[in-house]
């Protein structure tokens, strides 16, 4: 059997954001940019705008069900006819990038990946990019339950046009982002100006990949914060931000320094997606066994779960198991409380 | 093989080796001459004097239907293409919004059948065409035996139109999911689905009675009628699979006969044309002969890690063709 090793497959990149944000920007500066690469562009059928590329597939955006209406079981039935045609040009091109309507739920585009064999076999998910419009995101969280989703979703978050905010418009909308995925890349950025190795080649569902999993609110970032506003702010700070809380989307953290068992953990995080699932976006893990010299990594889109054991725990290295999920209402007492019980 | 204890009987060094440049997707014949449908830009006519590749499409191949007077394939330029036997080849239609044509099929008096996007096309051996818009992406396209009929594969079912019936509003066979490629029993009597499940949806035509054919262990990506018409053969597991479509009832409450158990998964399947015998193709890059009565084996291409991806038997049965992922194909002489 020739099993495809995942650095030979060809990385897609998955393009959202709300309409108007600049995802065609980026698009077309990504093309533009002299790397020598090649790209095939799978954009939606709306997208008229020009866009100057020699492989460029118009896709109906098709959501289909599997296993007869399981709502997780959700896959872009244009992405599986589209790679499958694509791939038999392989070697006109590097890596695909598959653009989505403003409306789009990026999770279908994402099982597509790990539901089909096929598509599976021959391309990986490297990362999903959204570009987020500084100005009127804050409004769009509100009344569009789309745009948090692609927030929602993000490995890598542009947030752009912030020549058009104030600093504290810039701050705020910051902090909502962050209120709900801590844990993405945030850039801030002008006509989606950016380098291309902050969104392209990220590997972000390579369980090889899942070393770190700190929110990134809690780091100093490499970003510019001495135009906060600190004084004058009575909110709750983290790291120079407001802290806020966003209604329905939330990220729960846990983390322990016991030992796992499991027979105990697996049941129960295959229990919890296959109740959960619907709500949980996205979900990432490392995990320390009982008895096992191994670290174990796992990582998730709604029902779907991927894992297997990284590598051996290092010298001096400290064995801490700690899971991310990013979801809409989640039963915060009851996963923690579950978690819990998974301590050997 | 090597699992195998007793070493199968083996044509396989019997077989004329040729090389394609890139992948081959499908494989169609004009007599005695081998044609294999690369999946960019070409065909490659392989008669044992020398091959020919010949350049007909501006990108990738999606689809390919043969009758023995044309091979017509669809591309990712647009274009619905016929080549004849001298590689002579036309335009017969072009996507007015250059969409990929990656379904075809065609009748037997002379009919094309052929979609892009939501729309199927069927011009009809007179030269009228006629279009159907189905409820989503056409993913699959087959002709009844007779012509008249054509079966369209779609997300939640099938439609069932006659072309010809100017008016007369299309049947659809329902049932939930993506329905990704169609086939008709040679007795018009069954029509099957392969499914983006691992299974195969079916309905017997006359009460539109369900079947669900399932236990594969991948997509099932190849189908094929025995010569008789009475057992489908499918890829999609780790050995051949095929269901009995004797009687009124079909397969329903039957098993499916499982014949040429192999460490890798099939991957195309073509049944021969006269005799109770398929060709089984895997992963691995080995293909098998199966004699169906009794589920002997012949071994007509050793592994060698390439992925079987084309199979085919020239119309009278003594040629078998095999291409693989990797453009390495055999021509195997009986």
């Amino acid at each position: 059997m020739t099993a495809i090793p995942s650095s030979e497959k060809i990385p897609v990149t998955v393009l959202t954001g709300y309409l108007g944000a600049g995802k065609t920007t980026l698009l077309n500066r990504i093309l533009s940019e002299p790397h020598g690469k090649k790209y095939a562009v799978i954009v939606n059928e709306f997208g008229e705008i020009g866009i100057d590329n020699e492989l460029v597939v118009n896709a109906d955006e098709e959501v289909f069900e599997m296993n007869n209406g399981c709502i997780c079981c959700t896959v872009r039935g244009d992405l599986v006819r589209i790679i499958d045609g694509l791939m038999r040009r392989k070697g006109k091109f590097d890596a695909i990038i598959v653009e989505t309507t403003g409306l789009a739920d990026p999770a279908p585009v994402a099982q597509t990946f790990f539901m089909d064999e096929n598509v599976g076999a021959k391309t990986r998910l490297d990362a999903v990019v959204t570009v987020a419009d500084a100005k009127w995101l804050k409004d769009r969280l509100k009344d569009a339950p789309e745009a948090k989703n692609q927030i929602a979703f993000a490995d890598v978050i542009l947030l752009n046009k912030t020549d058009l905010v104030t600093p504290g418009e810039l701050a705020e909308v910051e902090a909502r982002i962050r209120a709900i995925n801590p844990y993405a890349k945030l850039h801030r950025t002008e006509r989606s100006k950016i380098a291309l190795d902050e969104v392209l080649g990220r590997n972000a569902f390579d369980l090889d990949r899942i070393l770190d999993i700190e929110p990134e609110f809690l780091t100093a970032d490499d970003h510019d914060h001495h135009d906060h506003d600190h004084g004058h702010d009575h909110d709750h700070h983290h790291g120079g931000l407001k802290h806020y809380h966003d209604e329905d989307m939330q990220s729960i953290s846990l983390n322990t320094a016991k030992p796992l068992d499991p027979d105990k953990f697996f049941p129960w995080v295959q229990d919890l997606v296959a109740t959960e699932g619907k709500d949980i976006l996205r979900s990432k893990g490392i995990l320390n066994f009982k008895n096992d010299e191994e670290r174990f990594v796992f990582q998730g889109v709604h029902m779907i779960l991927d894992g297997d054991h990284q590598r051996k725990w290092k010298e001096g290295e400290e064995r801490t198991s700690r899971i991310v999920f990013i979801g809409r209402h989640l039963p915060e007492d009851k996963i923690r409380k579950g978690f819990e019980s998974c301590i050997a | 093989m090597a699992e195998l204890n007793a070493p199968l009987p083996s044509l396989a060094d019997r077989a004329r080796a040729v090389s394609a440049e890139g992948t081959i997707v499908g494989v169609h014949f004009f007599r005695q001459v081998p044609v294999f449908v690369l999946g960019e830009e070409a065909l490659l006519f392989a008669p044992p004097e020398g091959n020919r590749l010949v350049a007909i499409h501006g990108g990738a191949i999606l689809a390919s239907a043969a009758d023995g007077q044309r091979i017509v394939t669809g591309g990712d330029d647009g274009k619905l293409i016929a080549t004849n036997r001298d590689g002579e080849y036309e335009t017969i239609a072009t996507d007015d919004k250059k969409r990929w044509v990656d379904q075809v099929a065609l009748g037997p008096d002379g009919a094309v059948a052929w979609a892009a996007g939501k729309v199927a096309h069927v011009r009809t051996g007179k030269g009228e065409q006629r279009d159907l818009e189905a409820p989503s992406t056409v993913a699959g396209l087959c002709f009844f035996p007779k012509g008249f009929r054509l079966a369209i594969a779609h997300y939640n079912g099938a439609t069932l139109w006659f072309p010809n019936a100017a008016g007369a509003k299309p049947d659809v066979l329902e049932w939930k999911g993506s329905h990704l490629g169609v086939t008709v029993s040679p007795d018009g009597k069954f029509l099957v689905t392969t499914m983006q499940e691992q299974t195969l949806h079916g309905w017997r035509i006359v009460d539109a009675k369900h079947m669900r054919m399932s236990g594969y262990s991948a997509r099932v990506r190849s189908l094929s009628w025995t010569h008789d018409g009475k057992a489908l053969a499918t890829s999609g597991s780790e050995q051949l699979i095929l269901w009995p479509f004797e009687g009124k009832d079909g397969p329903m409450g039957k098993q499916p006969m499982l014949l040429a158990q192999s460490p890798a998964r099939c991957s195309v399947v073509a049944c021969h044309p006269r005799q109770p015998v398929a060709a089984a193709g895997f992963a691995d890059g080995s293909v098998l002969l199966v004699r169906l009565d009794d589920g002997a084996l012949i071994l007509a291409r050793e592994a060698d890690g390439e992925p079987v991806s084309a199979l085919g038997w020239s119309a009278e049965g003594q040629v078998l063709a095999m291409g693989t992922e990797n453009g390495s194909a055999g021509v195997l002489t009986l």
